[in-house]
């Protein structure tokens, strides 16, 4: 009997939760500390790794994602000894991938190579803006000279390399995004993620944004046009979205990422790394401790996990639906039914396809360039049924 | 038994917030009525929502044991009574059971619209009254100042006001001995045939049917038969008591006294307030005069946001209505809204309470549709029909003509707000008839159609006044106007329980506030959803809600799966809470917050 999870293959995503600096906008479980003995991460990433490899032995891994937080701190030989416990847990694929998230700061771009010696094959780097006021109204360290620079390295060093911008930014004006699109495409890269800016709770901007400080940030409208732009820019440049955020060269795609959006299974190591494993026909939802010190605590007392769920079928189908719907592929109608056990809404579904927001091709549904924008307010009416 | 001389009853009349409550408080405490330790703050007001709003809807009795300076006994029964102009019914029949009132008149702030309204029941009711001025523990106090206004504006003579805090407690003492020496003995015959006033009755989960009495001759017993007089149905009383403010029960109460009986009667419907109750035979001959009944006169719908709840919501409302006899319901089915209940009140406050109460003990959320008063359809046949409804409006080709019901409100404001309160009057379609002023105060008489005011004319005189306006209306009849059915499409589909009753003139004016407020209030779809107002086939406002261009999650990867998971989980509960017409999602508060008008 082969599980769900084959169709979208097995990954292992490993947290490396530092920075340098915390950015104002960032949510992600990012900690700014002066000292840290990376022997310790080597040995606790290791535990992580013997714990999780009885329950997944037998499969083969197709790819590894160090993400962050900044893992381009991490040094080139805690990177080379996780690589090579993984290797050792299971087979490979023999087009592994392995992704390192790096931010574009000279001393970081020294370690590349080392990187790429320890088995890295892919680098995205998060560049976020082309302009130097930009970059620093966002709280970012690095100059545009010096991401240029980092770049160009990074691309000596690495077949593949991605970056990442963020967009309707502060006075940003539509025209002012679509020149530096431009500008990034006439960058030697393959794959670029194209992020809008988002206001998330909790965060400086988020705070700022709710006493009403935070001017500028484009209208809804204007954000709404930055996005169309974006797909038909990069489309006509060769890099096609297959994602709602994500563009590459057809063959570039991130086979990572794709492991989420196709709901395959991935296991996360590392403070709040989130995970979904399938074990004797049961996925389950993995989630580990948050903080970088009490996830190295319960990881020496055995374990670093914090919460381990069963996720019910109707749990699946929903993420499944979240997930693959957000692919230019779309969602397999069949596994999808698998799992919820009944048909999507005709009635909604011929609704949809009516407003021209999703097309059904063969056995599968996706969004239409209409929908994608309003993808959220399409799987509402998906998943209300 | 007390003798009658040892009796005085009594009610206290005030406006909202000049200490009605306070005081009654006081005068329990003062003569040891309640244990200090039991005391709580607003005794008599015993709902929860009474007590959260400060108001008091129901009335309520409590029996005061007083030793007075003269050193005898007095027994005191004290009724509370809503200060509310929805509840004025209640005011009215618990006055006819008592013979005094005191007129409680905050003194740093004087006369206001209710006091007014409420100390005329007073007087028609031939009370003899007791100014008592309140709050002389604060600063801003100026006794004399009201005293002069009471005597100028109500024409009493109030050179004998009592003066008290009744925060403080002075002048406590002064108002027992005022109500022994000023008020009336009741009285009545203790050998005659039993007569008593059947004053109010509800409903009680242990006991059934409270029945709350006032012996006018005779004596009620404990095992006695009695005959109700309206229906002639008999019934045996097994308990009689009296409120200290809990129930305490004694064998008899005789002429003068107010307290309680129960009787194994079920259902608060079974019992007429008004009546006559007497012996079941040799009882007296002549009944007193009736009340006249409270009629609704705002009507709206209630529907369940969960359609699965619509038993959940018979129940509750079958509960409420045992208790509240003023309150009508029918069940109604709405094309968008599924089933439901279309539910008379007397007022918007009573309309809100009801709805408090269902949504608060019964745990059902509701759906509101827009208040309507009750309209006369003249036909061309000539057969009048009463109009609940606008949904249910004829077609107006067989409409002779439309009457609606008027008020005459009255509405006291100091003098720089005047401008304002005219000029919301005059919006509203109304018709001075009257402007004097009081000191620095205007006095101000309009006759105005009630579905003007039904709905948010009291927030907005409180708004243009800051406050400072109170306000006071009774309904005095109806009159033909120029009336029409609007109605609201959304995408292009009739939505029923939005559709209202306006004036021709005001139609326009309406439809586009309507049309803007509900673009607010929609969430935006995928396509672009056309609002419009119209009155027969003809479209008078429209705006239109352009289509959401940009609703997706930027980032989202492996660990935010079971986050996106949650919010869209989130997000589905609110689309639940929705409303679809057609193709639209409506949400519930969109059905009220629609017809608030700003100006
Ligand atoms: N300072 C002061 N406040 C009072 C006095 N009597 C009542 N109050 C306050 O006035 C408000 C309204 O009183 P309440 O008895 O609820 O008024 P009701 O609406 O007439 O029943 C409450 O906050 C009371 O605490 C008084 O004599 N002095
Ligand atoms: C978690 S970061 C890690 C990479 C690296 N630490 C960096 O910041 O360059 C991954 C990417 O998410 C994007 N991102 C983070 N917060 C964002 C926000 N609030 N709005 C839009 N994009 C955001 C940025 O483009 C960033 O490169
Ligand atoms: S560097 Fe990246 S992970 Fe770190 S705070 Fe900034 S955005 Fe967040
Ligand atoms: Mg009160």
């Amino acid at each position: 009997m082969t599980d769900d999870w084959q169709q979208g293959g097995f990954g292992l995503y490993v947290h490396w939760p530092f920075c340098q600096a915390k950015c104002p906008y960032c949510d992600f479980n990012s900690h700014v500390s002066s000292q840290i003995d990376q022997k310790i991460w080597v040995a606790a990433y290791l535990s992580e790794l013997d714990r999780n490899a009885p329950d997944l032995s037998g499969r083969v891994l197709n790819t590894i994602f160090f993400g962050g937080g900044t893992p381009s701190l991490m040094e080139p030989e805690t990177v080379a000894a996780v690589i090579e416990a993984a290797r050792k847990h299971w087979p490979v694929s023999n087009d592994l991938e392995i992704t390192l998230e790096a931010n574009p700061g000279s001393v970081e771009a020294g370690r590349f190579s080392g990187y790429r010696d320890a088995g890295v094959n892919r680098i995205s780097m998060g560049i976020q803006a082309l302009n130097d006021n930009d970059l620093r109204r966002l709280g970012r360290i690095h100059s545009v000279a010096e991401a240029r620079a980092a770049f160009d390295i990074a691309r000596s060093c690495f077949d593949r390399v991605s970056f990442d911008l963020i967009y309707a930014r502060q006075d940003q004006t539509l025209s002012d995004w679509t020149a530096e699109l431009t500008e990034a495409l006439s960058m030697a890269v393959d794959h670029l993620s194209l992020y809008q800016l988002t206001i998330e709770d909790g965060t400086a901007f988020g705070d700022r944004y709710a006493r009403g400080k935070l001017r500028g940030l484009p209208e809804d409208e204007t954000a709404a046009d930055m996005y169309l732009s974006t797909q038909e820019i990069c489309a006509s440049h060769g890099l096609p979205a297959y994602e709602v955020s994500n563009h590459a060269r057809p063959g570039s795609e991130s086979r990572h990422n794709q492991i989420y959006w196709r709901y395959g299974d991935y296991l996360g190591i590392g403070p709040g790394a989130h995970g979904r494993l399938t074990i004797n026909g049961q996925r389950y939802a993995t989630e580990t401790f948050r903080m970088p010190g009490e996830w190295v605590k319960a990881v020496n007392s055995g374990s670093g996990d914090a919460l381990r769920t069963p996720l019910s079928t109707t749990e699946q189908a929903e993420e499944y639906m979240m997930m693959s719907m957000r692919l230019s592929q779309g969602l397999d109608i069949e596994r999808y039914t698998k799992f919820s056990g009944s048909p999507i809404n005709s009635h909604k579904l011929s609704q949809l396809v009516d407003l021209g927001m999703v097309e059904q091709d063969g056995a599968m549904l996706r969004a239409t360039t209409t929908g994608r924008p309003v993808l959220n307010a399409i799987l509402r009416e998906l998943m209300v049924g | 038994m007390t003798d009658l001389a040892h009796i005085r009853n009594f009610s206290i009349v005030a406006h909202i917030d000049h200490g009605k409550s306070t005081l009654a408080d006081r005068l329990i405490q003062e003569t040891g009525t309640v244990k200090d330790r039991d005391m709580k703050e607003q005794l008599l007001d015993s709902m929860d929502i009474e007590r959260e709003r400060g108001i008091t809807i129901k009335a309520n009795t409590v029996r005061i044991d007083y030793t007075a300076d003269n050193g005898e006994h007095y027994v005191l029964n004290l009724i509370d009574t809503p200060g509310h102009v929805d509840f004025a019914y209640e005011v009215s029949r618990s006055m006819r059971a008592v013979e005094g009132s005191l007129l409680v008149v905050d003194s740093t702030q004087g006369v206001e619209a209710q006091t007014l309204a409420n100390v005329y029941q007073a007087i028609e009711a031939d009370h003899e009254i007791v100014p008592v001025l309140n709050k002389i523990d604060l600063p801003a106090s100026d006794c004399d100042r009201v005293a002069e206004q009471i005597e100028d504006v109500i024409g009493i003579d109030a050179t004998d006001a009592i003066q008290v805090s009744a925060k403080t407690g002075q002048g406590i003492h002064a108002t027992l001995e005022s109500i022994v020496t000023h008020l009336p003995a009741p009285k009545g015959n203790l050998d005659a045939p039993l007569k008593a006033m059947l004053v109010d009755s509800w409903y009680d989960a242990y006991l059934g049917v409270i029945v709350l009495v006032r012996i006018m001759d005779g004596t009620l017993k404990r095992g006695m038969r009695v005959k109700f007089m309206s229906n002639n149905t008999l019934h045996h009383v097994d308990r009689v008591g009296v409120f200290r403010p809990e129930m305490e029960m004694v064998d008899s109460l005789g002429p003068g006294e107010i307290g309680f009986l129960t009787a194994s009667i079920k259902q608060v419907r079974d019992t007429r307030v008004g009546d006559t109750i007497t012996n079941d035979r040799n009882g007296t001959e002549v009944a007193l005069d009736g009340f006249k009944p409270a009629q609704p006169v705002v009507f709206c719908g209630l529907f369940p946001v969960d359609s699965s709840e619509f038993e959940d919501l018979r129940d509750a409302i079958d509960k409420l209505a045992l208790n509240d006899a003023s309150f009508s319901f029918e069940m109604e089915t709405s094309a968008a809204l599924g089933f439901g209940f279309r539910c008379g009140f007397l007022g918007l406050l009573h309309l809100e309470v009801i709805r408090d109460r269902i949504e608060r003990e019964y745990d059902i959320e509701l759906i509101t549709t827009a208040p309507s008063v009750v309209y006369h359809i003249f036909m061309r046949d000539g057969a009048m029909t009463e109009l609940h409804n606008p949904a249910d409006m004829p077609d107006m080709t067989l409409v002779d003509h439309l009457e609606e019901p008027r008020i005459k409100a009255t509405i006291l404001v100091p003098d720089e707000y005047l401008g304002d309160v005219l000029k919301l009057c005059q919006d509203r379609r109304g018709i001075q008839e009257d402007l004097t002023y009081a000191g620095t105060r205007a006095m101000v008489v309009y006759d105005l159609p009630l579905n003007e005011v039904v709905f948010d004319f009291y927030d907005r005189l409180k708004s243009v006044t800051k406050g400072y306006a109170s306000f006071d209306y009774h309904m005095t009849g109806y009159r033909e106007d120029n009336l029409v059915k609007m109605s609201i499409l959304v995408n292009d589909e009739p939505v029923d329980a939005l559709s209202m009753m306006v004036h021709r003139d005001r139609a326009e004016m309406r439809g586009r506030a309507m049309c803007e407020k509900l673009k607010d209030l929609i969430p935006r779809h995928m396509f672009k959803i056309p609002i419009q107002a119209a009155i027969g086939g003809k479209v008078i406002a429209r705006e239109t809600l352009s289509a959401l261009r940009k609703d997706v999650t930027a980032k989202c990867y492996g660990g935010d799966a079971t986050r996106k998971r949650k919010l869209l989980d989130k997000q589905k509960a609110g689309k639940k809470k929705m409303r679809q017409f057609g193709k639209v999602d409506i949400p519930q508060e969109a059905f009220i917050s629609a017809l608030k008008m700003d100006g």
